[in-house]
């Protein structure tokens, strides 16, 4: 492509305080108009499909549960549906209704998550600091179903690792009537905000016809009008047992991606409730002793808070895969870039950027060393302490 | 008697500083607590002024340094002259014909400094950082002038500090009528736009031009840019309260009023920066020009009609 005298390149990346990650993008701006857009991904490499191929399918949970910070449970849960489809393994109805809380109180906070980031993108840190806030509650829902409030461990072949007794759902209840008013609140103030409103509608448009032929997931595709979720198209776990609707815009901007979200957050309080309603009554089982995998292939999928996660398994018969293929939703979104991001302001392209809720770590799977020093205060036994207290709260 | 001078104008540069240190630190501390955070403590503004200067000068090779060093002082040197100016006119009622055209003038230097710093490197994101500061000037500065009119207009077209105080005293603050509220309105956003705080910390982007100009500064050179700022704080307030709320008197309950009018224009502008999120430059140019420009105009035909 033939550039013009006054075209400059502005680097977003590998590091940018637009990203969280080390990912790079070469904007070709003429002024303040982007013209052209570079993606080059591929900055972090971890190996995780090598080293999953070396572990015990149980191993390997615990394996791809540290793919991503944020979405922890959606490649678990992509990866048992694999395994469990090499066999046609079937779960007890009590485990699909846990695995499907824990899914969907994800999405709620993932989703807050981005709404948080969202607002700090384009210099609006109360926004942020405030979804943030909301998130701690359904984090603690999280410590009081697991124990940890990020990586939940809770995923087994067959079924889940921990049941949820009686005390805990009362609890469960409770937390997530909290939770319920709050995001309420905060949807209702981010959707009603004009400010907000005036500087993301039209912003990034992502046309149905773009994201049908680059095969965008999740709710970039979603805020498009194309109404694909794994959820309702392939329902496993619970999904076919609980009542909720697909959310579906169809501006393809930037708003339309937040109102697809701030929605879905609301949708997924309603499953939440749901299940914790199924949970009181539903007894049985919660894991089915699965003694071996036979030789095969089996693929899994799960509807990321990002998109659609996809996971590979090709088995012998032994106790470990010989081949396992993820991919992340994010891979496949970035791609739209090139055609959202093209002659629109530079400020509105990098908000356009954050908007897919891109993440790298997924895409890529690299490892993330924690610093080698955690200061004075010991962490995990803070955690440890505080999972201890809930516990006795909870039980007397 | 020129050392008396010397010495007074270092006292205004030292007392605008630590004002401006205080009211970063108001801002940092009530931004904090409207978003559910503790806040820094009361010296952090002071002890990373003083960090920063203690660390390394780095210069750009391929750069224009002697104006990259240059352009943070000479903003220094005009702020504390800014500084003077007001401050002389408030707490003395003193001051010289025309001496409302140099303030304007020198609030102008401060980004044409910023801009000029900031493109001396010839980093990208400082050039865009400088393109937007430039932009961003060309909207606030014709409704700025607007604005300083309307006290201009009612103190009976004096262009000097002090007599636009004495007709404040006589008549009335001049935000009371119509036409000052509108123009105190805009200047409010103006002097918003002037020190980049949101929603027009567009040139400074911090996740889009990561800081756009400021992005090649370090050390020392950044000190003074964040103490710029922290001046501009202190002191366009205090322009404010001087053309719109009638000065003040440091004596007996005048000290408290004096502390209410500025904190109340600060605490303004820390509610605008906490609410908003940051503005394109081509809607802040549109809002400056088709809106905020004919408001000025408007507040100027009712201060000639004498509402």
């Amino acid at each position: 492509m033939k550039l013009s005298e006054n075209a400059n390149q502005i680097p977003v990346g590998p590091f940018h305080p637009l990203l969280e990650e080390a990912e790079y993008f070469n904007l070709t701006v003429e002024g303040e108009t982007v013209v052209d857009i570079d993606m080059d991904i591929g900055w972090m490499h971890r190996g995780h499909e090598f080293i999953s191929e070396q572990k015990t399918f149980t191993q390997s949970i615990f394996l791809v549960e540290r793919i991503c910070g944020i979405c922890s449970t959606s490649h678990p849960l992509a990866c048992v549906h694999a395994v469990e489809d090499v066999d046609n393994l079937e779960i007890p109805e009590r485990a699909a209704y846990i695995r499907t809380l824990i899914g969907e109180l994800e999405r709620i906070h993932s989703h807050l998550l981005w709404l948080g980031l969202a607002g700090h993108f384009i210099g609006y840190d109360t926004l942020w600091m405030w979804a943030w806030k909301y998130r701690e509650p359904v984090l603690q829902m999280f410590e009081v179903i697991s124990g940890n409030r990020n990586h939940y461990g809770m995923m087994r072949v067959g079924g889940v690792a921990r049941d949820v007794d009686p005390d805990r759902v009362k609890a469960l209840d409770n937390i997530l009537d909290t939770v319920d008013s709050k995001v309420h609140m905060i949807v209702k103030a981010a959707m009603d905000d004009p400010v907000l409103k005036s500087r993301l509608v039209g912003v990034g448009v992502l046309s149905r016809e773009d994201a049908v032929a680059m095969c965008a997931v999740g709710p970039t595709s979603r805020a498009s009008g194309v109404p694909w979720d794994v959820r309702k198209d392939e329902p496993g776990d619970a999904y076919g047992m609980v009542d909720f609707d697909v959310i579906v815009q169809n501006g393809g901007g930037v708003w339309d991606k937040l109102v697809v979200r701030l929605l879905e957050i609301l949708e997924s309080t309603r499953i939440c409730r749901q299940c914790l309603e199924k949970l009181k009554t539903v007894k049985g089982p919660i894991l089915n002793d699965v003694k071996e995998i036979s030789a095969g292939e089996g693929i899994g999928r799960y509807e990321a808070p990002r998109g659609e996660v996809f996971h590979y398994v090709r088995t012998d018969g032994s106790n470990r895969a010989i081949r396992h293929k993820v991919r992340a939703p994010s891979y496949v979104n970035i791609p739209t870039f090139s055609a959202s991001c093209k002659g629109i302001p530079i400020a509105d392209a990098l908000i356009t950027l954050a908007a897919v809720d891109p993440c790298y770590c997924c895409t890529e799977r690299a490892l993330r060393v924690k610093g080698e020093d955690a200061g004075t205060i010991d962490f995990l036994t803070l955690s440890r302490e505080k999972t201890e207290r809930i516990r006795r709260e909870i039980h007397g | 008697m020129i050392g008396m001078k010397l010495l007074s104008l270092a006292g205004f540069m030292a007392g605008a500083a630590i004002l401006g240190l205080v009211a970063g630190w108001v801002d940092r501390k009530v931004s904090a607590r409207v978003q559910y955070r503790v806040g820094p403590p009361f010296f952090q503004n002071f002890n990373d002024f003083f960090k920063l200067l203690g660390k390394e000068t780095i210069l750009v090779r391929d750069g224009v340094n002697w104006l990259f060093v240059a352009a943070p002082l000479a903003a220094f040197g005009m702020l504390s002259l800014l500084t003077a100016m007001i401050g002389t006119a408030l707490l003395f009622n003193r001051g010289f014909g025309g001496d409302l055209i140099v303030v304007m003038y020198l609030m102008m230097i401060y980004s044409v400094a910023l801009v000029i710093g900031g493109a001396s490197t010839g980093n990208v994101y400082a050039s865009v950082g400088a393109g937007r500061e430039i932009k961003l000037l060309l909207g606030d500065e014709l409704v700025f002038i607007l604005v300083c009119l309307v006290p201009v207009i009612q103190s009976g077209y004096a262009l000097r500090l002090e007599a636009i105080l004495a007709a404040q005293a006589a008549n009335g603050p001049v935000i009371l009528s119509p036409s000052g509220f509108i123009a105190f309105v805009l200047g409010l956003l103006c002097i918003q736009a002037k020190i980049a705080l949101p929603p027009f910390h567009i040139p400074e982007a911090e996740t889009e031009i990561v800081e756009g100009p400021l992005m090649e500064y370090g050390g020392p050179l950044l000190a003074f840019w964040k103490l710029n700022h922290h001046m501009m704080y202190a002191v366009y307030p205090l322009l404010l309260v001087l053309l719109f709320f009638g000065g003040f008197r440091l004596e007996g309950l005048g000290i408290l009023w004096a502390v209410l009018k500025y904190l109340g224009i600060v605490v303004l502008m820390i509610l605008i920066k906490n609410t908003n999120p940051r503005v394109r430059i081509d809607t802040a140019l549109r809002f400056f020009w088709k809106i905020a420009a004919p408001l000025g105009i408007l507040a100027m035909i009712l201060a000639v009609l004498g509402v």
